[in-house]
């Protein structure tokens, strides 16, 4: 059993998240401007590390908020927790 | 004849002690024309196939443990062609062709027994996939048959039909040809046709480095030195996206562990395969009597070979669900093997675009199933360097033109 630690509820049993996969995938700002190889790139590829990966979870039994976490994919050993940046509603470039 | 009760006997009396390998443990060449990454079965029902099929018998299989250590030791054995789509349903059909002749063509018993394997249905929208699905796979050639509750239980007296159960079983799809082989079986006859068709079996030997030159790949770094070829077939599974990496491709998989369990031995009690989607898990009997059990991946990414234990309880609550009978069965083992998640859940098999290197992965939970097929197309798809029809929707560019072919709800949950 994980053992998880929420930024907002502290540690818990793996069983009150679900998983939200690889984290830093940014969507992309315009994907009229993309290649269909490119968009395939967003939306399909992973990097799937044997290691270190940073990851998406969410509380979803408990404050039901997103959080990214850094895990060993081989020796489940988590490095730890940390809050998602928070969008400034600024237009990007 | 290698094995024959004379022999058992002979080698009994001398207390087993001068038995052959059934393959050889060759130093590794500097240079193959093809080299097979990984031992499995599917790497070795290539490396089979590119020498009787093709003709190509210098050829290298590299294992970085022992043959038959990975998931090809590590699944419930299911064999079955009933999915959905028309591409997915052929190329399983294939494979479940060449499971019927395979022991004759090894000359090795893979103990493949068509027991039947039954997909239930407990609740009206499951019973209409149930019916599509058998309509598709009828429409495709491929026995299938929609049975009602009265005839699962017939058939399986144990299982718990009773309307008042929480998750009530309305009927199932049946296909009979379906069943179960001995995995070790398996790998072991592969390897012992392969060996005797001239193909070196590298135990021990793990790619370290994915060598290039321009666009075309050069051979392999691995534990036992360089080795050379101009083309290299990779069938890691769940370290697929690992071999990727030292090639500087990226693939559409996730890694996820999938565990399998068996219990203690017990009389015969169950004489066909069940499978449940909604509840969630799938059991059958082997010949020594254990229930081999298998379920769901854990949810989130990982290469450790061990399953997390939410698991375990959400797996045998399923089949206790099923078989009540079975609440009291003490488990004897249970193990995780990584399987490789493609977003559609159907394999990538096909040429990449480094030229040279193919790449036969993303079978996910189901690849047992496929072993033989999948290194008959994928032989055919090295030796011709092209995809042989059957493989040719599974390609990477699937991902690209978005052809892609959604067997993840279809086809049930559990593969």
């Amino acid at each position: 059993m994980l053992l998880i630690e929420c930024p907002w509820c502290g540690e818990r049993a793996e069983t009150e998240f679900s998983y939200g996969g690889e984290a830093g995938i940014a969507r992309p700002k315009d994907p009229d401007a993309l290649s269909d190889a490119e968009w395939a790139d967003y939306l399909f590829n992973r990097t799937n590390p044997r290691g270190a990966h940073k990851e998406l979870w969410n509380h979803a039994q408990g404050c039901r908020r997103w959080f990214g976490v850094e895990r060993d994919t081989v020796t489940y050993k988590i490095a730890g927790s940390y809050t998602l940046p928070v969008p400034t509603g600024k237009k990007g470039p | 004849m290698r094995y024959s009760a004379f022999s058992l006997l002979k080698h009994a009396l001398s207390h087993n002690r001068h038995w052959q390998p059934a393959w050889r443990s060759p130093e590794p060449r500097r240079k193959y024309d093809v080299l097979i990454v990984g031992g499995g079965g599917h790497g070795l029902a290539t490396a089979y196939y590119l020498a009787k099929e093709h003709g190509v018998k210098n050829v290298a299989v590299l294992e970085k443990d022992w043959i038959g250590g990975g998931n090809t030791g590590r699944n419930t054995t299911i064999v079955r062609s009933n999915y959905l789509w028309t591409e997915a349903t052929q190329l399983y059909e294939k494979s479940l062709k060449l499971w019927e002749g395979l022991s004759q063509d090894l000359n090795y018993n893979v103990m493949f027994s068509q027991r039947g394997v039954y997909n239930l249905g407990h609740n009206l929208q499951d019973m209409r996939d149930i019916e599509r699905r058998v309509n598709a796979n009828r429409l495709n050639g491929i026995d299938a048959e929609v049975v009602s509750a009265a005839q699962v239980k017939k058939a399986i007296p144990h299982i718990n039909t009773s309307p008042d159960a929480r998750y009530p079983i309305l009927g199932a799809s049946l296909q009979r040809r379906g069943g179960v082989a001995r995995h070790d079986a398996v790998a072991w006859g592969f390897a012992r046709a392969a060996d005797a068709l001239g193909v070196d079996i590298i135990e021990q030997c793990e790619v370290t480095g994915v060598n290039r030159d321009g666009g075309k790949v050069t051979g392999v770094e691995t534990t036992r030195g360089t080795i050379n070829a101009s083309k290299i077939g990779v069938v890691v599974a769940g370290n697929a996206s690992v071999l990727a990496t030292m090639a500087g491709l990226r693939l559409p998989v996730e890694s996820h562990p999938l565990q399998a369990f068996v219990s203690e031995p017990l009389k015969p009690v169950l004489d066909t395969v069940v499978m449940s989607g909604a509840v969630h898990g799938y059991i059958s009997q082997s010949d020594k009597g254990e229930l081999v059990i298998g379920a769901g991946i854990d949810a989130y990414t990982g290469y450790g070979q061990r399953g997390s234990f939410p698991i375990i309880e959400h797996t045998m609550e399923a089949i206790v669900e099923l078989f009540p009978i079975f609440s009291r069965v003490r488990m004897l083992r249970m193990w995780g093997g990584i399987v490789d998640i493609c977003p559609d859940a159907c394999p990538i098999i096909g040429k990449t675009s480094i030229d040279g290197l193919y790449f036969n992965c993303g079978w996910g939970t189901g690849g047992f199933k496929a072993t033989p097929g999948s290194g008959w197309v994928f032989a055919h798809t090295i030796a011709k360097d092209e995809p042989h029809e059957l493989n040719a929707p599974f390609g990477l560019d699937r991902f690209v033109s978005g052809a892609l072919i959604d067997e993840h709800g279809a086809a049930a949950v559990a593969h």
